[in-house]
């Protein structure tokens, strides 16, 4: 928090040099309408009220389906008193003053937003708004506990009242409040309470531009062919065939394969596909899932680097009465978001542009910079809607921008670079293949006594971007396990971090996809180890952590815990904090033969303090979807060193009619803000596998989840 | 090749090779991109488009084939303002990341307009090919309804 206001102070200090000219903007892509003498008011790095009453917001998250869109500029609108529907959204481009307090970049993710932003935001539009009523109070000669502000006017006791956009330029030359009063709490009209969608307009017209949807003067399209084998190279290639076809521009080799430039998105597409190419596949060709997975299984029967230290299991367990030992594997997952891959790049010779759906682009300018051999300052990114991000477009060392960097670099036209749907898939930058080994000693009571778990699994290569050396572990391959909260003495944590040419990626909450099922199923089999009720079991060893009590008694009273089901009919609870927030979901499962049904989804989260409740549902929606995609279908197989699945026939995904009735509800503890983007997707693996085992009595620790 | 079509009531003559899917025609040819292109592979129905008001999935609908069909997309679904489709999917919040809901939305039209009052085992059935990576279906299927409920009551 301290830093956050000192961050704050900063950057008003900036604006407030920037006001003795007129007004400070960090950055104007459109310039004009903002240029200075203009009588806009631009007192800091989010607000700009222009004389003709237009009040524009800065938005300098990226909007992937999480509501940022919404949330943020509300933040703003609550304490500058306008109303966030009759606002100008505006996307920021990359400037330092709107880098995360986490890191020095613009990033969107990691559950991060809003909790990282509210502060900021609020004093962004409160203290806009009394530079606004000091201007007034001049003006008038009135005194400033007279005036007060509704719906972008300051109305003064008199009856007087003036537009923020006729008082913009008098308060342009206010001094920037240096310790801005805040709103109390009782007085929100927009937070904490339902607000709908500011983006649902453009969405539902198809108006809202992706960055596929990109149109520029002169525009060409390419595709790619890039390695089947992960890690191979281009050998030799005959491209005649290509170069004859119709509109086809150009093909040229880039670091990732060869690419084919045409004048039409299909065009390339064909031509990519009519390309003859032999790969070196290096040692990569023969690696296959089944042998990998045993190495996984054989590194986990071995000791490794020790993370932590709870003392030697042996011994501990030495006096326990039952050692639970179970090893859960967990596949490759793509994120297969709607919206393939792409980027359209203008090199316009010593500088370029940049559009794309993008989570992260301070890292796409530095890292197409290089590409393009031009400084980073000289590259304007421009972030459009991404049609789902879930942490790909977070891409390590930015893959598909550099990529349509390369293709764009010389070229005297816009190039948009298309995925498609099967380069999309094959593409790596997977959720960690992973197995879990893992022990737990109960006493008589069935109370743990001792845990000892290992991992294996491979890195997020993401992380090197941000200094990882990537030895002995890596941290995703433990959250959640490291900080976990049930009452057990003695915990190890053992790693062995495996090298592979298969890149790994951040995947909608990130570890904790596969920490939350092997400690919420290893949890409700102790649990029925000790003949406990599942719940009830979880609560006694919460004791210490009574948020987590409450979501649980909210859960299960929402899903009527302990109530009488039909034939082949389970109910499973699991909960897990991952991002600040805490989340407990109970799911009731269906299994008939070989076919599980999630019927239904009940979830109760503590993000601390529920900005937009609707939102907040929203995502809980989401991310149970999300998960139980995974849970139920998702898996990415290597043959000969490829994936063997390419679209959503055989990657499937919940559709419809599989798609569970979910309910939410929300406990605003009054803790610290949590994220809501993914805390709710942890849950509902276990949730469904204990569900599972309600219903059927069998027991299931890989994924996705199969009944034999 | 010279090729005549019909969208959202304008004629338009596009020269592409015959068996370019019309999804490449409306997004690259004609500027049309709110019709999304998922899968390639009629697999998600990103693309669905209306021809002749029945929804289709343009990504593998080659060019050639539409032939005299009057081609519906999400630009020139409603003359006027939003449909009773779109209003329903505003007031129930459907979308989040929204790319597929161009898509949902056509199925969805197309649905009501031949089964005003769908059961939920007819949504399952129409609306199956549709894909949601943000898992909006709760709030799809209930939009319908109230779709339904609006259409019925004359709104």
């Amino acid at each position: 928090m301290a830093i956050k206001r000192r961050e704050f102070l900063k950057n008003s200090a900036l604006a407030a040099g920037g006001l003795t000219l007129g007004f400070y903007l960090p950055r104007k892509a459109g310039a004009g309408e903002a240029a200075a003498g203009n009588g806009t008011f631009a007192p800091n790095a989010y607000v700009r009220v222009a004389p003709d009453n237009t009040i524009t917001i800065i938005l300098a998250k990226a909007e992937m389906g999480q509501n940022v869109y919404t949330v943020l500029p509300t933040v703003v609108a609550e304490e500058l008193d306008v109303d966030p529907r009759e606002i100008r959204i505006e996307q920021s481009g990359v400037d330092a003053v709107y880098n995360s307090p986490w890191f020095p970049i613009m990033m969107t993710g990691g559950s991060s937003s809003v909790r990282t932003s509210y502060e900021t935001l609020r004093k962004a539009g409160a203290s806009a708004r009394a530079m606004l009523l000091a201007a007034a109070a001049a003006a008038w000669s009135e005194p400033l506990a007279s005036l007060t502000t509704e719906n972008a006017f300051v109305i003064a006791k008199s009856g007087r009242k003036a537009s923020y956009g006729e008082l913009a330029a008098a308060a342009a030359r206010q001094p920037v409040p240096q310790d801005v009063a805040l709103k109390p709490e009782s007085d929100f009209r927009l937070l904490g309470k339902d607000v709908k969608r500011l983006d649902s307009e453009l969405k539902v017209t198809g108006k809202a531009q992706f960055g596929l949807d990109v149109s520029l003067p002169g525009l060409r399209y390419a595709a790619v062919a890039r390695p089947p084998v992960f890690g191979a190279r281009l050998k030799t290639w005959d491209d005649s065939k290509a170069r004859a076809m119709p509109g086809v521009v150009r093909v040229k080799q880039i670091p990732t394969g060869l690419a084919v430039i045409a004048d039409s998105s299909w065009r390339a597409i064909k031509a990519r596909d009519a390309l003859e190419i032999s790969w070196d596949e290096g040692d990569n060709g023969a690696r296959s899932t089944p042998a990998m997975l045993e190495e996984y299984r054989e590194l986990a029967r071995k000791p490794g680097y020790v993370i932590q230290d709870g003392g030697d299991f042996d011994t501990l367990a030495a006096t326990a009465d039952k050692v639970i030992e179970a090893q859960y594997e967990f596949p490759f997952l793509a994120h297969a978001c709607m919206e393939p891959l792409n980027c359209t790049v203008r090199d316009h010779g010593g500088k370029a542009e940049i559009w794309t759906g993008t989570q992260n682009p301070t890292l796409d300018r530095k890292y197409a910079a290089a590409a393009l051999g031009y400084e980073p300052e000289t590259i304007e990114i421009h972030t459009s809607f991404l049609g789902g991000g879930f942490g790909r477009r977070a891409a390590s060392f930015s893959d598909f921008v550099v990529e349509a960097a390369h293709i764009a670099k010389g070229e005297r036209f816009p190039v948009k670079t298309t995925w498609t749907r099967e380069d999309d898939m094959h593409g790596g930058q997977y959720r960690p293949m992973t197995v879990h080994r893992s022990r737990l000693a109960l006493d008589k009571a069935g109370k743990p006594v001792a845990w000892h778990n290992r991992v294996v699994s491979q890195g997020l290569d993401g992380m090197l971007m941000f200094g990882s050396k990537m030895e002995n572990f890596d941290d995703s391959q433990v959250e959640g396990l490291k900080d976990q909260p049930y009452a057990v003495p003695a915990l190890t944590l053992e790693a062995h971090l495996v090298k592979s040419p298969v890149t790994c990626l951040w995947w909608r909450s990130v570890g904790h996809t596969h920490t939350a099922f092997l400690k919420e199923t290893l949890i409700d089999e102790a649990a029925h180890a000790a003949g406990a009720d599942p719940l009830d079991y979880r609560k006694g060893l919460l004791q210490a952590h009574p948020r987590f009590v409450d979501l649980l008694e909210k859960v299960g009273n929402m899903a009527g815990w302990g109530r009488k089901l039909p034939a082949n009919t389970g109910l499973g609870v699991a909960i897990a904090e991952s991002f600040g927030t805490i989340v407990a979901e109970v799911a009731q499962v269906k299994v008939t033969g070989k076919d599980i049904r999630a019927e239904r989804v009940w979830c109760a989260i503590d993000c601390g303090f529920a900005v937009n409740p609707l939102g907040i549902k929203e995502q809980m929606e989401s991310s149970i979807v999300y998960g139980l995609s995974a849970a139920l279908y998702g898996e990415i197989t290597i043959s000969g060193g490829r994936a063997d699945q390419d679209n959503f026939n055989n990657y499937p995904v919940v559709r419809m009619p599989a798609a569970p009735a979910i309910e939410v509800e929300i406990i605003n503890s009054g803790a610290a803000m949590g994220g809501a983007g993914e805390p709710g997707t942890p849950p509902i693996f276990p949730a469904v596998g204990n569900a599972i085992f309600a219903a059927t009595g069998k027991r299931l620790r890989s994924l996705p989840l199969r009944m034999a | 090749m010279s090729i005549q079509l019909s969208i959202n009531g304008q004629q338009h003559v596009v020269d592409v090779e015959p068996d370019t899917p019309l999804l490449w025609v409306l997004r690259d040819t004609l500027g049309l991109t709110g019709t999304k292109y998922g899968c390639g592979k009629s697999l998600c129905g990103a693309c669905t488009v209306h021809i002749d008001g029945v929804a289709r999935r343009s990504c593998v609908l080659p060019v050639a084939a539409v032939g005299k069909g009057e081609v519906t997309t999400i630009e020139g679904l409603s003359a006027t303002g939003l449909n009773v489709v779109q209003q329903a999917w505003i007031e129930e919040d459907v979308v989040q990341c929204g790319y597929c809901q161009s898509g949902q939305i056509m199925s969805a039209t197309a649905l009501l307009a031949r089964n005003p009052k769908p059961s939920d085992t007819d949504i399952d059935a129409a609306m199956k090919g549709n894909i949601c990576r943000c898992g909006t279906y709760q709030r799809v299927r209930k939009a319908i309804h109230r779709a339904a409920k609006m259409k019925a009551g004359g709104a």
